[in-house]
């Protein structure tokens, strides 16, 4: 293990050439990368990486990035892309033929609002467009967590009871851009926690085809076979979580992060890098003697709901907070999240930070005491963030 | 726990078998069918891996969980096909296996929704043979012009026949000055078989246009399709060349610019009529074509007959 000075976006790239090499005795490793901001700087210093067994090709497009993955999947080897924003949504068509490929790749997302009109700055609206793609969907706080995650992802994605690619975001320039003294471990130890991806059905020599036609009996058995796998997601991660301890002493985080939550009367629910400014907002409100908490959703697919509705119960006042916006809707956190409380309890949806507006600890304790006021929940409130 | 993954065991493992099996769900008489045959023979015992992107080919492959084809095949996206064989040549080379990634496209997947990404596989010098089977129409979503669909042709989408011309896909692929590009005509197997292998055994990225009648596009009968190319080909419609390096270009086979020929491939099928296509009218583009060809070829000859 060794303390670097790190991005996100590059300690996410080191964790993908580490894994990566980790296959050396395997299929190798393959990874179709192409830029947009505020991904770019990871797919360059994978550019920079030097493989025994792998390679890196700089495709013409995200919809090709994705493209060359699956084929790389497909013939056995580990692959990575990353991506943020339109680059998401031109690659969608084939994110969502590697999941339902069952093909094991791990991408990271460096979160950026979707345009034009033009905006490069970080919202969770990019990666909630991929919700129902069918990948298992982490969201980081910090860019340790990012280096840790994707490592966790290969052995989560590639153990035979899931199977399922895996995203891992980080919002744009406030992690992707931000650097931290970050832990990267050595190869020895990724060697030893990603052993060789063996994968099941892969194309080699014998006649086989991936991807045949699908009659609709058949589809709804493959589509049940895969929710099913994303019903295994959360015992196999707690394997990983074990296994990735052992590896490095370091216990990543589970699908769900509570925060001094188990006294708490009020929660603030969030997403990201704002669930690690709520931790902020919760320590003042205690020193204050208000008992508010916080609780970071972590694993967004599969959705940890009976993790929320254990960390809710007996919460009389939550405040869901997006940084996205399902027009039309509300916050997409705050509607799914909504269903895990207790009857009765004050469930109010608040959006704040979308386009990349800062979201500083004094817009968290406005949310907090506007949540104190309220007798019940209105229509989501849409908290300009931006001073 | 390992599941039935959406991979389709072929019955029986051995590769040497027809390429595309008897009972698959192609129209009579299809063109791409008869390519993919005379595929599989050139093939030989070569270890193949096919790429197949959405189009009639991925149908002909069969439902879940059959399939028609005795080699290790993906079906793709339909954009995508140039970019999945990408990851597949490249994990193949990196681990030796010595398979030969092969594309199997239609003109849809190539000279339109693909193009970027063929092109970008073609710059990048990838190991892949990238087959267009070219019926000159969307066949596989019921006869829709694509931009290989030839001037005058009625579709769904031009009923009154299709006012642009077809784009010259060897002439696009060729300039990227990659090792070999080839057309291939079905109705000259010979030729077709030797291209197909000295393909399937350059590296990097090989072309092979194929013209295949599709009947039920073409308004043709089934029994009609080999005939047709060969009056295209005899015509000077669809010139059979191969082009070395982007710079060499050969004439594999000389027409005799037949006006008969001409006149009996417009007429054997429907899809020219409503737009009054004629030979008459076939003549000018056709001449233009192989002056541009002679000249590419150093052979400068005189074209009309």
């Amino acid at each position: 293990m060794a303390l670097e000075l790190l991005s996100a976006n590059h300690a996410a790239a080191l964790a993908a050439a580490l894994a990566g090499r980790a296959n050396r005795a395997g299929r190798g490793f393959c990874s179709g990368v192409y830029p947009i901001t505020p991904s770019t700087e990871c797919m360059e210093l994978l550019c920079a990486q030097e493989f025994e067994k792998g390679e890196v090709v700089r495709v013409e497009s995200e919809h090709s990035a994705m493209a060359v993955c699956i084929g790389a999947a497909a013939a056995g080897a580990r692959t990575f892309t990353t991506s943020s924003s339109n680059g998401l949504a031109l690659m969608t068509e084939n994110v969502v033929a590697a999941a339902l490929l069952r093909l094991p790749v791990v991408m990271v997302a460096a979160n950026r609002t979707l345009g034009p009109p033009w905006n490069i700055w970080a919202d969770h609206g990019d990666t909630l467009l991929l919700r129902d793609t069918g990948w298992i969907q982490f969201y980081c706080a910090d860019n340790q967590e990012v280096l840790d995650t994707v490592l966790c992802a290969y052995r989560l994605a590639e153990d035979r009871r899931v199977l399922l690619p895996v995203l891992v975001a980080q919002e744009g320039f406030v992690l992707s851009h931000t650097m931290t003294q970050t832990d990267v471990p050595s190869q020895e130890q990724v060697d030893r926690f990603l052993p060789p991806l063996d994968l099941p059905g892969r194309l080699a020599g014998t006649p086989r085809v991936m991807g045949a036609v699908d009659p609709p009996r058949v589809a709804e058995a493959h589509r049940a076979q895969h929710h099913a796998a994303m019903g295994r997601v959360f015992d196999v991660y707690r394997e990983v979580q074990d296994a990735f301890e052992r590896e490095t002493g370091r216990r990543p985080a589970g699908p769900v992060v509570p925060y001094r939550a188990d006294d708490a009367d009020a929660l603030l629910v969030s997403m990201g890098t704002i669930g690690a400014t709520a931790e902020r907002v919760v320590d003042a409100a205690r020193a204050r003697g208000e008992r508010l908490g916080a609780v970071r959703v972590r694993t967004f697919r599969p959705f940890p709901a009976a993790q929320l509705a254990a960390a809710f119960h007996g919460v009389r006042r939550i405040a869901v907070i997006d940084r996205d916006l399902s027009l039309g809707f509300g916050g997409v956190l705050w509607g799914e999240a909504r269903g895990c409380a207790d009857p009765g309890a004050v469930v109010q949806g608040y959006v704040l930070g979308v386009g990349g507006g800062d979201v500083r600890p004094e817009h968290l304790a406005a949310v907090a005491a506007d949540l104190g006021a309220r007798a019940a929940a209105g229509a989501p409130e849409l908290v300009e963030a931006t001073p | 726990m390992t599941e039935a993954l959406h991979v389709v065991p072929a019955a029986g493992d051995a590769c040497d078998a027809p390429l595309l099996r008897p009972g698959n769900g192609n129209c009579g008489g299809c063109g791409m069918s008869m390519a993919f045959r005379l595929f599989g023979r050139a093939a030989g015992g070569r270890p193949l891996q096919l790429v197949i992107p959405a189009s009639c080919a991925a149908v002909a492959v069969g439902p879940f969980p059959t399939t028609s084809v005795a080699a290790p095949t993906i079906l793709s996206t339909f954009g995508a096909a140039a970019a999945v064989a990408t990851g597949l040549a490249r994990v193949a080379r990196q681990c030796g296996d010595g398979a030969r990634v092969v594309v199997w496209a239609g003109d849809g997947a190539t000279y339109d929704i693909g193009l970027a990404s063929l092109s970008a596989a073609a710059e990048r010098g990838e190991d892949v043979l990238y087959v267009c089977y070219d019926n000159e129409i969307y066949g596989n979503t019921g006869g829709q012009r694509s931009s290989a669909t030839p001037a005058g042709a009625s579709t769904t989408t031009t009923p009154g026949g299709k006012t642009g011309e077809k784009k010259d896909i060897l002439a696009i692929v060729g300039a990227h000055r990659i090792p070999y590009a080839a057309s291939v005509s079905i109705a000259h197997p010979e030729d077709a078989e030797r291209k197909m292998r000295r393909a399937l055994d350059a590296t990097g990225f090989r072309f092979l246009h194929v013209l295949a009648p599709c009947p039920t596009g073409w308004k043709s009968e089934p029994a009609h399709g080999i005939e047709l190319v060969r009056l295209a080909v005899r015509s000077g419609l669809f010139p059979v060349v191969e082009l070395v390096e982007g710079q060499r270009l050969v004439v594999n086979v000389e027409p005799d610019f037949s006006r008969e020929a001409l006149e009996r491939y417009v007429a054997l099928q429907g899809r020219f009529a409503r737009a009054g296509v004629t030979a008459a009218r076939l003549a000018p583009t056709i001449a233009r074509s192989w002056r541009e060809l002679r000249a590419r070829s150093g052979r400068p000859v005189a074209v009309e007959g």
